[in-house]
């Protein structure tokens, strides 16, 4: 599987360019060409940036996490995954950094070693995509695609849960 | 929706600071976030102009939209909105098959150049389309085959079997993103009833 994912991004761009030069387009200008549009990408999605990160740095460094873990032991789950499943949606680079810190503990084939990578691997962090999707296009008005988000966030959790009890 | 989730963060946060008396850390993780915003933003920035540029080559040459036309029959059906040979569906498309094999970095740059070019036949510009909210929610419920990164640092502690999880997330992701687009289907015809 490694391999596979290693090999697939080089393969990728070798078979860009392959057909390009089938094609006769001029590869060089156009990949120049295309390249040049990441600076305006850059540039809109700053903001956007700044704005989340401040919010949720705030909010984890504030400790408001583990105050609420004391009411949350009666769920179902080990509760050393509990702040995993809380902070999922809102930052990846988080709960990452968490999933190490449970695979220090605990090894990564342990139970806990096991549902952590499950509920890292199966939904993604809806609030940075959001941010980051609608911020680079300018659009305020998200209507309902953060409920839409969550919603799937909180499926993508239960379902980690019950997809580690049948598999394993 | 943002407006007060973001603001709630920052009061909830700030006066978690105020709770605990530690104003030094308060000062601190201020200022650390708005360089932990550009670190963040920069470091996107090498991967994402080598992924346009790639992506451009692909699309002068008309591989993209030979990319896009196999997949058709199934985008159009999620994205109904979006008109026929639109080049969105070749953006989504790339986006959605960077994502299924765990490309993250590149799967970011065309996902927001799909956001780009679904904002182009967008017909009020500050406002979320049906098809952006549809795209998200395929991208924001994490629809991944092999999730490589875990893989990777599953590999790094020792694992002894380091894809053992694959078959559970492609089963907890597909939930998430089955999950996702009902509840996005159920919004949007809301929505339609509204407007008649």
């Amino acid at each position: 599987m490694q391999i596979i994912s290693s090999f697939l991004l080089p393969f990728l761009i070798l078979v860009v360019i392959f057909y390009g030069i089938i094609k006769k387009v001029p590869i060089y200008d156009v990949f120049i060409e295309g390249a040049k549009e990441s600076y305006e990408m850059i540039l809109s999605l700053f903001p956007c940036m700044l704005g989340m990160t401040l919010g949720v740095n705030l909010l984890l460094k504030g400790n408001l996490i583990s105050f609420l873990l004391s009411y949350l032991s009666f769920l179902p789950i080990p509760k050393e995954v509990i702040p995993m499943t809380l902070l999922r949606s809102i930052s990846g680079s988080t709960t990452l950094a968490f999933m190490n810190h449970l695979f220090e503990l605990y090894g990564p084939d342990s139970l806990i070693g096991r549902l952590a990578s499950v509920i890292q691997g199966s939904t993604d962090t809806t609030i940075y995509i959001l941010t980051l999707y609608f911020g680079s296009i300018g659009i305020k008005k998200t209507k309902y695609a953060l409920k839409v988000g969550l919603f799937a966030d909180l499926i993508g959790i239960i379902a980690s849960v019950i997809a580690v009890e049948l598999f394993f | 929706m943002v407006n007060m989730i973001w603001g709630c963060f920052i009061i909830i946060g700030i006066l978690s600071f105020f709770i605990q008396g530690d104003f030094s850390l308060l000062n601190e993780t201020i200022l650390k976030s708005t360089k932990n915003a550009f670190d963040l933003t920069i470091q996107l920035f090498p991967m994402m102009a080598l992924w346009l540029g790639i992506m451009k080559i692909a699309s002068s040459s008309g591989l993209l939209q030979k990319l896009s036309h196999l997949l058709y029959p199934l985008l159009s059906k999620l994205f109904p909105e979006i008109p026929k040979n639109d080049e969105s569906f070749s953006f989504i498309a790339s986006n959605i098959i960077a994502n299924l094999f765990g490309l993250g970095n590149a799967a970011t740059p065309f996902g927001l150049k799909a956001m780009k070019s679904l904002q182009t036949i967008n017909k009020k510009k500050d406002t979320a389309s049906r098809s952006m909210i549809t795209f998200l929610a395929i991208n924001t419920s994490g629809l991944t085959m092999i999730p490589t990164t875990i893989i990777s640092m599953r590999l790094m502690y020792g694992s002894k079997h380091p894809t053992e999880i694959v078959f559970a997330c492609i089963f907890a992701t597909a939930c998430s993103t089955i999950a996702a687009l009902l509840l996005d289907r159920y919004y949007a015809k809301k929505e339609e009833k509204k407007c008649r």
